[in-house]
């Protein structure tokens, strides 16, 4: 829920994700070296898909081990408080307290952004709960109160040795504490969780927004561009227009992607390369020679490659002056390569402006959302190779 | 023989349109001695010019061009054919090329490739188009491990060392010769030894994909 540990130990021993939250929640609420357990598997297990972790980061973090150090002072002066006051509890969850958030600092300082981003944000509305208007700060004071009573009730019931029943005593207390803890922390919780939802809400947008800009270059713009060409022949304008009009309605009214593959019989990577094959002659006059090694049927994987592969090749045709573009096909049982290589003018991939999109977004981003690579290779006056490739999943082979 | 400067080149195909283009493309670097649209007249005129190249369609009425290297490959094995199509069936491509042709370009390639192509096969070296390079990459497709062979497995004649692997990716990319032994860093010579080894491999290997393996296309 928070670092996504209980998951991955979940998956390590092949368990429910919920009993091992369960057994850490447990482990946190009795001593508290649950909570600073949590912490450090957090610097040394690292996140799914990559091999470094954050403790190895930190490791070189100097000024981060200096502030964790720091905290040292802190821990004799509460061990001290505690054993003054004779009250076993502090310094048994002063310890692992202290060690937890020396160990946040260090996870803080060296986190990937969205790890960070998440510790902002629940520290953020931690700090809010002191700061909210005045009218509800009399009702926050009043819920501190409520809480603290219920807390402090717990503790005595717990300790209470003249209580009969026996059993009341930790049953009782336990969720005397419980019951003061939500009534303090749960309006925290609830903003948490309502933040981190609207968090992903929005990343989720940002992402579809990304496609749909892909796809629009791939389909508006592109003919947008062709019609420039042709400005001077109506009827080719008129049939580029009609054209693009029925693939936008298809698109906006009945969800059809434009140009999708899979959508009309092509249901395989070779009958996905015939297509391309297809369309950017019609479309650009220029020829297009495509091989094809093996054969896979078609997944999202797969569907990007071609995607990415269309645009490389529409590319091809448009700028490169090139006659001919080829396109080569393998499907091998690791992976699947596309290479487009046309014999054109070639162009320094420097000098590209930014807000060309085509390179960065419809073939380097669409490949990286989908676990692929693209490499283009151009040599000015020689030509252009673009070389895509995803890994395939090891299950079908 | 000593190798003549301008190959003698005769055509086989039963389109004039097309023979009339191909003339045109090869121009002045090569002498056409003559042409043939069926396959008897072909054979006959064949044997009697004995040129260096014959360009050969595979689609052709009264057996294909596959006939015409059946009835000429026997008895004048310094005659080289060149095989052209616009079909793409990888069965009758790799038919013609077991029936002995030097190599197999698309109807598509340009005039200075065509003309490539021929000094290149008149000189005794094998020419892969892209294409043909994916069918054989499809071909000689790397056994999943366990499976067995029917028949005798010549490890010899039935595998593609991974370097003619390479040279055959390279060749399906589009590479030239010349480009293949840029990327590769070895010299033109080699590029041409590997592909006529490749080409070997083709015609003697019995592993029996070769003969059976178009009928249905691998889907991994």
């Amino acid at each position: 829920m928070i670092a996504g540990i209980a998951g991955g130990i979940a998956a390590r021993l092949g368990r429910d994700v919920t009993i091992v939250r369960i057994v850490l929640v447990l482990t946190g609420l009795v001593s508290g070296f649950g909570v600073a357990a949590y912490v450090f598997a957090w610097l040394v297990l690292p996140t799914e898909g990559s091999t470094e972790t954050i403790g190895a980061r930190a490791m070189s973090d100097r000024q981060g081990i200096t502030m964790a150090i720091g905290l040292l002072p802190a821990l004799v002066v509460v061990l001290l408080v505690g054993s003054a006051l004779h009250a076993g509890f502090v310094s048994s969850w002063g310890l692992p307290i202290l060690i937890s958030v020396a160990g946040l600092i260090l996870v803080y300082r060296n986190a990937e952004d969205d790890e960070r981003r998440w510790l902002v944000l629940s520290v953020k509305s931690l700090l809010q709960l002191g700061s909210e208007p005045r009218q509800s700060r009399r009702l926050f004071f009043a819920r501190i109160a409520g809480g603290a009573v219920l807390f402090v009730l717990g503790i005595a019931v717990i300790s209470d040795n003249a209580l009969r029943r026996s059993w009341f005593r930790p049953f009782g207390g336990a969720l005397l504490m419980i019951a003061g803890t939500v009534v303090v922390l749960g309006p925290w919780w609830l903003r948490l969780g309502l933040d981190l939802m609207r968090e992903r809400q929005a990343r989720i947008r940002a992402e579809e927004r990304a496609d749909m800009a892909a796809r629009v270059h791939d389909s508006v713009l592109q003919t947008l561009a062709l019609i420039q060409r042709s400005a001077d022949q109506p009827q080719e304008v008129a049939k580029l227009a009609r054209a693009q009009e029925r693939e936008l309605r298809s698109w906006l009214f009945e969800g059809r992607a434009p140009g999708s593959f899979g959508a009309e019989g092509a249901a395989t990577l070779a009958a996905g390369v015939e297509q391309i094959e297809r369309e950017v002659e019609a479309a650009h006059g220029v020829a297009v020679d495509a091989v094809t090694v093996g054969d896979a049927p078609l997944d999202d994987e797969l569907r990007a490659l071609l995607e990415a592969g269309r645009e490389a090749t529409v590319n091809a045709a448009k700028w490169s002056g090139a006659s001919s573009v080829s396109i080569f096909v393998e499907a091998e049982p690791r992976r699947v390569s596309m290479f487009i290589r046309d014999r054109g003018t070639g162009f320094d991939s420097e000098a590209v402006a930014p807000d060309r999109k085509g390179i960065a977004e419809s073939i380097r981003g669409r490949m990286q959302r989908h676990g692929g690579t693209a490499v283009i290779r151009s040599v000015p006056g020689e030509g252009t190779e673009v070389e895509l490739s995803v890994p395939r999943h090891a299950s079908r082979t | 023989m000593s190798a003549p400067k301008v190959p003698r080149v005769f055509l086989v195909d039963d389109h004039h349109l097309f023979r009339a283009g191909v003339r045109g493309a090869l121009g002045e670097a090569v002498e056409v001695v003559g042409e043939a649209d069926e396959v008897p007249a072909a054979v006959e005129l064949i044997s009697e010019r004995l040129p260096d190249v014959v360009l050969l369609d595979v689609h052709m009425p009264g057996g294909g061009g596959r006939a015409v290297i059946e009835a000429i490959h026997p008895v004048h094995p310094d005659v080289r054919f060149l095989a052209l199509s616009v079909s793409d069936a990888p069965e009758d491509v790799i038919a013609v090329i077991r029936a002995g042709a030097r190599g197999y370009v698309t109807k598509t390639i340009s005039g200075p490739e065509l003309i490539d192509a021929v000094v290149r096969v008149a000189g005794g070296d094998a020419v892969f188009s892209p294409r043909l390079a994916g069918f054989v990459l499809d071909a000689f497709a790397t056994m999943p491990p366990g499976s067995e062979l029917p028949g005798p497995f010549d490890p010899e004649l039935d595998n593609l060392s991974p370097r003619e692997r390479e040279v055959l990716r390279l060749i399906a990319r589009g590479y030239t010769y010349k480009e293949i032994a840029r990327e590769l860093v070895i010299s033109v010579k080699t590029v041409e030894s590997h592909v006529s080894a490749v080409l070997r491999k083709l015609q003697l290997s019995t592993r029996h994909e070769l003969t059976r393996w178009a009928a249905e296309r691998r889907l991994i």
